[in-house]
C-alpha cells in the first residue's frame, strides 16, 4: 500500500522557505547577532533534509541539482580567497576591511569582506552535511 | 701520493673486480687481485729502514673537518708491522686462493671483493691515529668478514656462522666505540698519540677504568678471547684462504693490536694488567685443552689461533707491568713485549701455513675429519713436509721458530712473581705453572693435527675422493710461510732489529726513544735454565700424553656438552631474545585497543596527578567563583542522570537517547550561560550527531546482538575513576590560580572599532582567529570527503561501478 503523505509533503514545501529564509537571515545577522555561516549553513541542510524525508532522494536530487562536493571546494575557495585577497594589497593575510555604503535600495549598509569568508563557511557546512546525508542514504 | 690513499687501494680495486670476472672469463680473476697486496708490499717495505731508525710517517685527509673527524694514517713500528703482515700474507693467501677456488663454479667476484674489502678495513684499523676512524674500519672487518664467513650462503652452517661472528664482534665493537668516546672527552682528542702523551693526567678521570673495560671488551671479542672466542670455531666454515687469512694472521690480531696501542694509556692501570694477563693465560689454557678435543681439522686449528691469541694477549699484560717497576730497563719485564710482538709473527707464518695445509687435505681428500685420515704422508709428501714445519714450530720444538718465542714466553711468565705490587708476589706464582701445563697441550693438538692426518694407516675407503698431491701452484703459499719458519729461527735478530724492536718502542715508549736502545738479543741456546728445563718438561710429558691419546681422550665426554659456552649463546639468542623478550612483548603488545587505551589513561592520569602533588600545584579557591543559582542545579542533575544512564544502561537505544539528553542538556547550559551561538550549534549538532547514531545501530550485525549490559570490570572502573579526577583536580586548581588577565577586554573594546561587527563570537571567528575557522572547515570538509570515499570506494569493489 502506498503510503498517502500529502499532507507532509505540502508542509514541507512550505516550511522550507520559511526555514531557509530564517538560514538566510542568521547567516547575515551573524556579524552582530547571535548566527553566522555555521549554523547558517546547519539550518540551510536542515530544510533540504526535511524535503528529503517528505519526498525522497532522487526527487530532491532533480530539484537541486547540486554537486555538493562542489560546493565544499567552492566554498573552501571562497574563504581562502577571501583570506588572501588582503596580500595582494600589501596587508597581512586575513587581513578584513568594512566600510559604510550608502546602497540604492537599502540604504547606509555596513558591507564587510568577513562576509564572504562567511559565506566560505556557510557553503562548505552545507556541502559537508549534504554529502554525509546523501551518501549514506544513497547506501544500500 | 698521501700515504693514506694507499689504505683505499684494495677498496678502488674492488670496483673493478666484478668486471673483470664478467669479462675476462678465460682468466682467473684472482690472479688480477693479486697486484693490489703485491703493491702494498713494495710500498711498505719501502718505509722499512726509515722505522727500523725510529721514525714515523704520518699523512693525514680530512673527512668531517667541522667536527674535526680525519683520516690519519700513522706508520710507526707497530702499524708498519701489521700493514706488512696484512699485505704479505693477503698476496700469499690470493695466490693460493687462485688454485683453491674453482674459476667456473665459484662466484668469484663477490670473494675477491669482500676480501679487497677487508683489506682497506684491515690497514686501517692499524694506520688509523684517529679513533672514529679506527672504529669505522674496525667495523667494516666486521662487515667484511661476517661477508666472508657466510660466502657459500646456501649451507646452514655458514650463515649460522657469520651471524654468530657478527653478533659477538659487533657486540664487542659497539663497546669499544664507546669506550673511544669517553677517552675523547676526557683528553679533549680524538687522536690516540696526544692521548698518549695526557695518559698520566687520564688515569685520574673518573671513567678511566669504564673506558679502560670497554675498550678491552672490544679487544677481547675480537681477538677471540675467554669467553667470546666461541665465534671463532664456528666462522671454520669459510673458504680456507679466508680461515687463513682473517682468522689467524690478520683479523683476530686487531685485537692484539688495539691492547698494544693503547697500552701506553692504559697501563698504568692494576686492572688493564690483571685483566689484559689474566684473560690472556685464560684463553691459553682453555684453547689449548679443547683444541684435543676437536676432529675437525680446522676446528683444532681454530681453537689453537684461541690458545695462542691468548698466549700473546698475556704476554702484553705482563709488558705493561714494565710501566710499574723502577728501572724496568734491568728486569726481564721489557721482554714481555718484544715476546708478544715476535710470537705473533711467528704465529701468523705457522698458522697461515697450517691452515693452507688442512684446506689442502680438505681439497684433495674431501674431508676434513681427523678420524677418517691417516697414512697421507707417502701421498702428500710436500703438504707433510710443510705440515710438519708449522706443526712443530706450533708446539715449540727447536729448529723452528715457536721455539725462540715460546722460551720468552716462559722467560716473562716465570718473571711474574717476582713483582711486587697488585699482589702478584702471591698470584703471580701460578703463571709459569698455567703457562706450562697449555704449553703441553698446544704440544699434544700439534702432533695430533700433523700426525694423525699424515701417518698411520690409508683408509683409502672412508675417503670422498682418491687422494693425491697438491697443484704445485696451491703448495707455494705454505711452502714460503714454512721457509719463513726455518729462517727465523736461523737469523731470529734480522727479524727482530727489522721489526720487533720498532714495534716494542711503540709498546713501551718510556723504555726506549730509539729501536736501536733495545737491548735483546735472540738466542737460540741460552744456557741451561729453568725455562730450557721446562720445555724439556713440556716435550716429555706431551709426548706421554700423545702416545696415551687413545686413553685420555674419554675425558672431554665428561663435560656435558650442556654446560658449554656456545649454548649459553644459543640460550641468549634463541630463548632471550627470540622467545622470552618475544613473549614479553607479546604480554602486553595483544592487539586490543582496549588494553591500550587503559595504558595510556593510567600513564596519563598517573603522571598529571603526580605532577600535580610534587609540585604542590593543587590550590582550591572558590574567590573568583559565582553563585549557584537553582537552574544549573537542576541542570547538573538532569545531566549526571543522562550521563549515568548512558553508562549503566542496558539496550544500546536507551545509551543513544541518554546521550542526546546529555547533549541537549548541554545547550541549555550555553542558553543559562550566555551563549546563544554555541547554544544554537550544539543543538543541530547534537540532533546530527544523534540521527547518526542511530543509523548505525540499525545497522548492527543481527547475529551476537544479544542485548547485555556492559560489564563491569574493576580496573575498568579505576582507570575511568582516575581520570575524572585527574580532570577535575586540574580544572579546579587551574580556575583557583589565574596568573595571567584575560584578553577578552580587549576583544570587547575593539569588535566595533576595528572589527566592524557586534557579535564577538562571530567576530573572533571569522576575523580575529579566522586562521583557525579556516583549518576547521577544512577538516570538515576532509570529513565529508572520507565519509564519502568510504562508502563509494567499498561499492565500487562489490559491484565493479562507481
Amino acid at each position: 500500500m502506498k503510503t498517502n503523505d500529502v499532507i507532509l509533503q505540502f508542509t514541507a514545501k512550505i516550511v522550507f522557505f520559511i526555514i531557509f529564509f530564517y538560514a538566510v537571515h542568521i547567516f547575515f545577522a551573524g556579524h552582530y547577532t547571535p548566527g553566522g555561516g555555521f549554523v547558517g549553513g546547519l539550518v540551510t541542510s536542515s530544510a533540504i533534509v526535511l524535503l528529503i524525508i517528505a519526498f525522497d532522494l532522487k526527487t530532491v536530487k532533480s530539484i537541486l541539482p547540486i554537486n555538493y562536493l562542489y560546493l565544499v571546494a567552492v566554498g573552501l575557495l571562497l574563504a581562502l580567497g577571501t583570506a588572501a585577497f588582503s596580500m595582494f594589497v600589501g596587508e597581512p593575510f586575513f587581513t578584513h576591511f568594512f566600510d559604510y555604503f550608502n546602497l540604492p535600495i537599502l540604504g547606509k549598509t555596513s558591507l564587510h569582506t568577513a562576509a564572504l569568508f562567511d559565506l566560505g563557511v556557510y557553503l562548505v557546512v552545507v556541502g559537508v552535511t549534504m554529502t554525509i546525508i546523501q551518501t549514506i542514504g544513497d547506501d544500500e | 701520493m698521501n700515504q693514506v690513499l694507499y689504505i683505499f687501494i684494495p677498496l678502488i680495486a674492488a670496483l673493478f673486480m666484478p668486471f673483470f670476472f664478467k669479462k675476462i672469463r678465460s682468466i682467473h680473476t684472482g690472479w688480477f687481485v693479486l697486484i693490489v697486496p703485491v703493491v702494498l708490499v713494495a710500498f711498505y717495505t719501502t718505509y722499512i729502514p726509515s722505522i727500523a731508525a725510529g721514525e714515523s710517517f704520518i699523512g693525514t685527509i680530512q673527512w668531517i673537518p667541522s667536527l674535526g673527524i680525519s683520516f690519519v694514517s700513522y706508520l710507526d713500528g707497530l702499524s708498519l708491522l701489521f700493514s706488512l703482515l696484512i699485505t704479505g700474507i693477503g698476496a700469499l693467501v690470493v695466490l693460493y686462493s687462485i688454485f683453491y677456488l674453482d674459476r667456473t663454479k665459484e662466484q668469484l667476484h663477490n670473494f675477491y671483493i669482500y676480501l679487497l674489502m677487508f683489506m682497506s678495513a684491515m690497514l686501517g684499523v692499524v694506520q688509523s691515529d684517529h679513533m672514529i676512524t679506527l672504529y669505522l674500519f674496525w667495523e667494516l672487518t666486521s662487515v667484511s668478514s661476517f661477508l666472508l664467513i657466510g660466502y657459500w650462503y646456501n649451507r646452514d652452517q655458514s650463515r649460522f656462522g657469520a651471524l654468530k661472528s657478527m653478533m659477538i664482534t659487533v657486540a664487542g665493537g659497539m663497546l669499544m666505540l664507546g669506550g673511544f668516546v669517553l677517552l675523547s672527552i676526557m683528553g679533549g682528542t680524538f687522536s690516540i698519540r696526544e692521548l698518549i702523551g695526557q695518559a698520566p693526567e687520564l688515569a685520574t678521570n673518573d671513567t678511566f677504568i669504564m673506558a679502560l673495560i670497554l675498550i678491552l671488551l672490544g679487544a677481547f671479542t675480537k681477538s677471540a678471547q675467554f669467553p667470546f672466542y666461541i665465534w671463532l670455531p664456528d666462522a671454520m666454515e669459510a673458504p680456507t684462504p679466508v680461515s687463513a687469512y682473517l682468522h689467524s694472521a690478520t683479523m683476530v690480531k686487531a685485537g692484539i693490536y688495539l691492547v698494544a696501542r693503547f697500552t701506553p694509556i692504559f697501563a698504568s692501570s692494576e686492572v688493564w694488567i690483571w685483566l689484559v694477563s689474566g684473560i690472556g693465560l685464560l684463553t691459553l689454557m682453555w684453547g689449548s685443552f679443547f683444541a684435543v678435543k676437536q676432529t675437525d681439522l680446522k676446528a683444532i686449528l681454530a681453537f689453537s689461533t684461541v690458545s695462542q691469541l691468548g698466549l700473546i694477549m698475556s704476554l702484553l699484560g705482563v709488558g705493561a707491568i714494565a710501566y710499574h717497576v723502577e728501572g724496568a730497563e734491568d728486569t726481564v719485564f721489557k721482554y714481555a713485549a718484544f715476546a708478544a710482538i715476535f710470537h705473533l709473527i711467528n704465529h701468523a707464518t705457522f698458522k697461515g701455513s697450517l691452515f693452507m695445509i688442512a684446506g689442502i687435505v680438505d681439497h684433495e681428500t674431501g674431508t676434513r675429519d681427523i678420524r677418517k685420515l691417516g697414512g697421507l704422508m707417502s701421498i702428500m709428501p710436500i703438504s707433510f713436509t710443510i705440515a710438519l714445519i708449522g706443526g712443530f714450530s706450533m708446539a715449540g720444538v727447536p729448529l723452528f721458530n715457536g721455539f725462540l718465542s715460546k722460551e720468552m714466553f716462559l722467560t716473562a711468565m716465570l718473571a711474574v712473581k717476582e713483582f711486587e705490587l697488585f699482589e702478584f708476589s702471591t698470584w703471580g706464582v701460578l703463571f709459569p705453572i698455567f703457562a706450562w701445563i697449555a704449553s703441553i697441550f698446544t704440544f699434544v693438538y700439534s702432533f695430533y693435527f700433523v700426525f694423525k692426518t699424515f701417518s698411520g694407516k690409508l683408509k683409502s675407503d672412508q675417503l670422498p675422493h682418491k687422494p693425491h698431491e697438491a697443484p704445485i701452484g696451491m703448495l707455494i703459499s705454505p711452502a714460503i710461510l714454512a721457509v719463513l719458519v726455518i729462517v727465523i729461527f736461523f737469523i731470529p735478530n734480522l727479524i727482530t732489529d727489522t721489526f720487533v724492536k720498532p714495534a716494542v718502542t711503540a709498546i713501551q715508549p718510556f723504555l726506549y726513544n730509539n729501536p736501536n736502545e733495545v737491548d735483546i738479543h735472540v738466542a737460540a741456546w741460552h744456557g741451561v735454565n729453568t725455562e730450557l728445563l721446562m720445555t724439556i718438561g713440556i716435550f716429555v710429558i706431551g709426548l706421554l700424553l700423545y702416545f696415551t691419546l687413545a686413553k685420555w681422550q674419554k675425558v672431554y665426554k665428561v663435560f656435558p656438552a650442556k654446560f658449554s659456552l656456545n649454548r649459553l649463546y644459543d640460550f641468549v639468542i634463541n630463548v632471550l631474545f627470540d622467545s622470552w623478550m618475544d613473549s614479553l612483548s607479546k604480554s602486553y603488545m595483544t592487539g586490543s585497543n582496549r588494553r591500550y587505551l587503559s595504558y595510556m589513561f593510567t600513564a596519563f592520569a598517573m603522571l598529571v596527578i603526580g605532577t600535580l602533588f610534587i609540585k604542590d600545584a593543587f590550590v582550591v579557591s572558590f574567590e573568583s567563583a559565582s553563585p549557584i543559582h537553582v537552574y544549573q542545579i537542576i541542570l547538573i542533575i538532569a545531566l549526571i542522570i543522562g550521563t549515568i544512564t548512558t553508562v549503566f544502561a542496558k539496550s544500546r537505544i536507551t545509551s543513544i537517547v541518554a546521550l542526546g539528553a546529555v547533549g541537549y542538556t548541554v545547550s541549555l547550559f550555553f542558553v543559562i550561560f550566555n551563549a546563544p551561538d554555541l547554544a544554537l550549534t550544539q543543538l543541530v549538532i547534537e540532533t546530527i550527531s544523534v540521527a547518526l547514531f542511530l543509523l548505525a545501530f540499525y545497522h548492527l550485525p543481527k547475529f551476537q546482538k544479544a542485548e547485555e549490559r556492559t560489564r563491569f570490570k574493576f580496573g575498568r572502573a579505576f582507570v575511568s575513576i582516575a581520570v575524572g579526577v585527574m580532570v577535575t583536580l586540574v580544572a579546579l586548581s587551574s580556575h583557583s590560580q589565574k596568573l595571567i588577565p584575560s584578553i577578552a577586554d580587549y576583544y570587547k573594546d575593539t569588535v566595533y572599532s576595528l572589527a566592524g561587527g557586534g557579535n564577538i563570537v562571530n567576530v573572533i571567528l571569522v576575523d580575529y582567529r579566522g586562521f583557525d575557522t579556516l583549518f576547521e572547515i577544512t577538516v570538515l570538509a576532509i570529513a565529508g570527503m572520507a565519509i564519502y570515499g568510504m562508502i563509494k570506494l567499498r561499492m565500487s569493489k562489490k559491484g565493479g561501478k562507481l
